[in-house]
This record gives C-alpha cells, structure tokens and sequence, in this order.
C-alpha cells in the first residue's frame, strides 16, 4: 500500500519530467541520425550524415572554441572574485552591507537586462567605457565591434552577473567555518594570508567543486546576452554552442543538424555530470 | 594594510554599481544629458513614459507575473508530493527514480529547446503562457532541497499524526509542509527570479503581444524600430527588471539568506 502511494505522489512529477527532460534527450540522440522532416513526411535515416555536415560547419568548430575559451575565462575569474568578495563581506570591514548589495545586485537582474545596460556601456562615442578611455587620451575604438576584443567584452558581463551570485555559497561556507580556528592561528602567530592558504582555502573546497560545476554548466546555458549584444558577430567571433544551435534549429529551422549540435552540448554537459558525481563521492569521505 | 583592503574593496563595489548606476542616470535625465554628467541636469520620468507608451509592457508584465505565479505553484505541489515520496516512502525502484529526477539538475530544459519546441509543437499550446512554463513545472531542484528538509523531520511527528487517524496527504500538510516554510520562501524566491529572468525559451516559444513575457518584450522593442534612443531603452530596461530589483533592495536579508539556504545542499 505505501508502496503505491508512494509512485502516486512521485507520478506529476514523473510524467513532466519524462515528457521534457528524459524524452528529448532520447529525442534528440534519435533525430541526430534522421534529416530534417519535410511537409509532413516522416524523417528518413541518415546514419552520421548531419556528423558529418558539423564535422566540416566552420561555425560550429568557431563556436565550440569560442564556448571553451568563454568557459575558460569566466570560471576561474568569476570563482577568484566571489571569494575574494565574501571574504570581504564577511570581515568586520566598513560598510560590507553596502558592499554585498553592490555585488549581489547583478545577479537579481534578468540577463537580457544586464545585457542592454552593457550594451550602452560599451557604446562606441557615447558608452561609459568611451568616456573613461576618451578622457585617458586612448583611440576610440568598438569593443564589441570588433573580433578581437568582442569575446572578452561578452565574457566581462558573464563575469559581472555571476561572480555575486557565487560569492552567496562562499559566504555560507565561510561562515560555517568555526571562529575558533581563526582565534588558533592568530594564536600560533601565523599571518592572514597563510591561516587563508593552509585553512580556509582547503575549507572552501567542496564549494568551490560545487559553484565551478555550475559555473561550467551555466557557461553552456546561458546565452541570452548573447542574442542582445552582438547575435554571435562579429563574424562569428560570439557564437557559444547554445546560440548556434538556436540559429540552426529557429533561423535555418534545420532540426535534425539542430539535434546533432545538441548532442555534442549534451555530451559536455554530462561530463560536468560525471564531474560532480565524482566530487559528490569525494566530499561523503570528506566529511 | 586593513585600510589598503578597505579601499580594495570599496573600489571594486563601486566599479560594480558603477554600470547600473549609469544606467540610472541615462535614464532618470532627458536625452540630452544621457551620456553627459552635469550636476545640474533635471530629473524626469519621461523616458519611462514614453517607454510605457510605445510599447504594450502592462501587458506584458502581467503575462511575466501570470507565468511566474503559475509555474511556482505548480512547482510547490509537484516537488512537495515527490519530495515526500523520496523521504517517506519505500518502493520498488526509488533510488533509481531519484537519479532520473537529478538527470535534470545537468541537462535543463534550457538546453533541449528544439526537441521541447516539437513536443510543444504536438500538443498545440505554442505561443501561450502554459507553454513557457510547462518544461520547468517539475523541477529536480526543488524535489532534492525538499527532500532534504523532510528528511530532517522527526519521525515521531509523523507517527503521532497518524496515529490520531490522519492519512498521507494530512501527515504532509499538517506536520511536514509548516516545518519547511523557510524552504518553501528560499525556494519560491529562487524560482521567481528565475523565471521572471528567463529570455531563450520564451522567445523561443512566443510570438505574439498576449503571451510574451517583460523579458521578451523588452527584447523586441529594444530591437525594434527605436533607432537607438538609449533614454528610452535604458528606461524600459530598469523597469523590466524593477519589481525584482525593488523586492531584493527591500527585503534584502532574506533574499541573501534565501539564495544561501538553496544553495547549501
């Protein structure tokens, strides 16, 4: 009897999650091999067919290098400033209230609002960062214009608009940390930095596995400043792996290609997967 | 050295306000002032008005507020009865049920958007409310941070109601849903948040006035024929994110706690 109970309480979620998470992976890895349906007509079986288009689509090679290199960038950067900033936060220091909202802020913020206010921001002539480099005497110049710089300038507003939000995990786990230990090291003579080395730092570890996975899998999620600022340009020096896959599936409407980009995503994703089970496993002999 | 790092600090806070802050500015000053500071420039609102007038936001908003309320509430009953099963229950299969369900906290609904579309696409619901909110209605993190909760719960509690005659679903109202109340507000704030932010499955999703969320919205006008009136848009940009913005400036305290106790798992 409980054990009917219990599926029947499991059931709603069972059936959503069957119909929109299981399914389309299922989905997804099914239609990598069949060519995009026409007017009605069932897809026909291709075998590696749409394999072998990505193999030779320059923009997806572009893309997926621009999503490592993105990765690359925003994880170690925004996981530095989130402990940086909880430290900061959760120190006796002047006006940390003030200073959690600053850094928190962001993270309230929708993404695609985030994305227009750096738009203006980087606005050649009239944005901010203009005006500050102007007024340094340095040459005008469009940041996201240009195929050089447009990458960082994208990967600065990832970095703005997550590192609060990671500060929030490192904030609870610092203030987890006994005081006791802080009150022992001081004791023992050893200076700020090295009690931060020898003992926060390896305290911090199991969140800092914990917020670099989801930085990882967001990294590959979220790409909605992406559609506001630069539409992937210029020439493709913005494209991340998800963004293609939406011009794929929603511009050239091409979903059975769209299915075999995703299965690359996915693949990546359950390596992050792996990842963390692996880490999950780690931190129960841990503790 | 302490002084340095205060001023460290500091430093870096206002570089961090510093682009909303301009943000601010372009909005609350005419036109003419946008990109221009002076100490004498008037204030107005009149970018928000002649945002608001261009563009059907109250619409807008009350799609976004209808497709956060319903997907919360759908979330609080699905992941409380799910929850409750996985905590309270033995039955054939569970723990293989379990890692199906944390499947989804790796691949989210944001990433299998084609499929999701076609699916969408075969029931005939594209283009409406239900249809953004549908993929996300179970959700694997709501079931784990509830599971954890009502595992902690004594099992005397659960007991002792029974024992006075109640049944499954009354053990769950009355003794398990109260004592995770902080759970249920650290999950509905993170839940909210999320879903008022949401912008590629909408605009995937959506395509007209009556269905489209302020995210969506915001989008298309900004992309519009607005030319680039960078008053207008900023204005339309903060109002969009305003009932957000406004509720973390206000209950601050508990939003941070609230993000805190969802991510400690």
């Amino acid at each position: 009897m409980r054990a009917v109970h219990g599926w029947l309480l499991l059931l709603p979620s069972a059936v959503l999650l069957g119909v929109f998470t299981h399914w389309p992976v299922l989905g997804t890895i099914w239609a990598s091999f069949h060519a995009t349906p026409r007017a009605g007509r069932p897809a026909a079986f291709v075998g590696l067919e749409n394999y072998a288009v990505m193999a030779a689509d320059e923009v997806f090679w572009k893309s997926l290098a621009n999503n490592l290199w993105y990765a690359l960038a925003t994880v170690p950067v925004s996981i530095a400033l989130a402990i940086l900033m909880a430290l900061w936060v959760n120190s006796a220091m002047r006006g940390r209230t003030w200073l959690r909202m600053a850094f928190f802020t962001p993270t309230v913020l929708p993404m695609i609002a985030v994305a227009n206010i750096w738009l203006f921001f980087y606005t050649p002539q009239y944005g901010l960062l203009e005006q500050l480099t102007g007024a340094l005497g340095l040459a005008s110049r469009n940041w996201l214009g240009d195929p050089s710089t447009a990458l960082a300038c994208v990967s600065v507003v990832a970095i703005w608009k997550e590192a609060g939000f990671f500060m929030i995990f490192y904030l609870a786990a610092l203030q987890s940390i006994p005081p006791s230990l802080a009150e022992a090291a001081a004791l023992e003579g050893a200076s700020r930095g090295y009690y931060f080395r020898r003992v926060v730092f390896p305290l911090l570890m199991p969140t800092t596995l914990f917020v670099m996975v989801n930085a990882v899998i967001n990294s590959f999620r979220l790409v909605d400043h992406i559609v506001v600022m630069t539409r992937g340009g210029p020439n493709n020096a913005t494209s991340l792996l998800l963004y293609h896959i939406y011009n794929v599936g929603f511009s050239y409407w091409d979903t059975g290609y769209a299915a075999a980009l995703t299965v690359v995503l996915l693949a990546i994703l359950g390596l992050a997967a792996a990842g963390q089970f692996a880490l999950l496993d780690r931190k129960v002999h841990y503790q | 050295m302490r002084r340095l790092e205060t001023f460290a600090a500091w430093t870096l806070g206002i570089l961090w306000i510093l682009p909303l802050l301009y943000a601010f500015w372009t909005a609350f000053h005419p036109p003419a002032f946008s990109t221009r500071f002076a100490l004498d420039a008037p204030l107005t609102l009149d970018n928000f008005r002649r945002a608001w007038e261009a563009a059907p936001f109250a619409r807008y908003f009350l799609n976004s507020f209808l497709l956060v309320t319903m997907v919360l509430a759908a979330q609080l009953v699905l992941c409380t009865l799910a929850a409750y099963a996985f905590a309270r229950f033995e039955f054939p299969g569970r723990d293989v049920a379990f890692l199906l369900v944390l499947v989804q906290l790796m691949i989210m609904p944001d990433v299998l958007i084609v499929e999701n579309y076609a699916t969408l696409g075969r029931l005939g619901i594209l283009d409406s409310i239900p249809a953004i909110g549908l993929p996300y209605m179970a959700s694997a993190f709501g079931i784990f941070l509830l599971r954890q909760t009502f595992k902690t719960v004594p099992r005397e509690l659960d007991e002792a109601a029974r024992v006075e005659g109640a049944g499954p679903l009354q053990v769950l109202w009355k003794v398990y849903v109260p004592l995770a109340r902080p759970v249920y507000l650290a999950y509905g704030l993170v839940s909210v948040s999320y879903h008022w932010n949401n912008f590629l499955w909408p605009l995937i999703v959506t395509s007209s006035v009556t269905s489209r969320p302020v995210t969506v919205g915001l989008q298309v006008f900004s992309s519009g024929d607005q030319g680039i009136d960078w008053s207008v848009i900023t204005a339309a940009t903060l109002m969009t994110s305003g009932p957000l913005l406004a509720g973390f400036l206000i209950f601050q305290r508990q939003f941070v706690q609230s993000f805190m106790r969802a991510g400690i798992r």
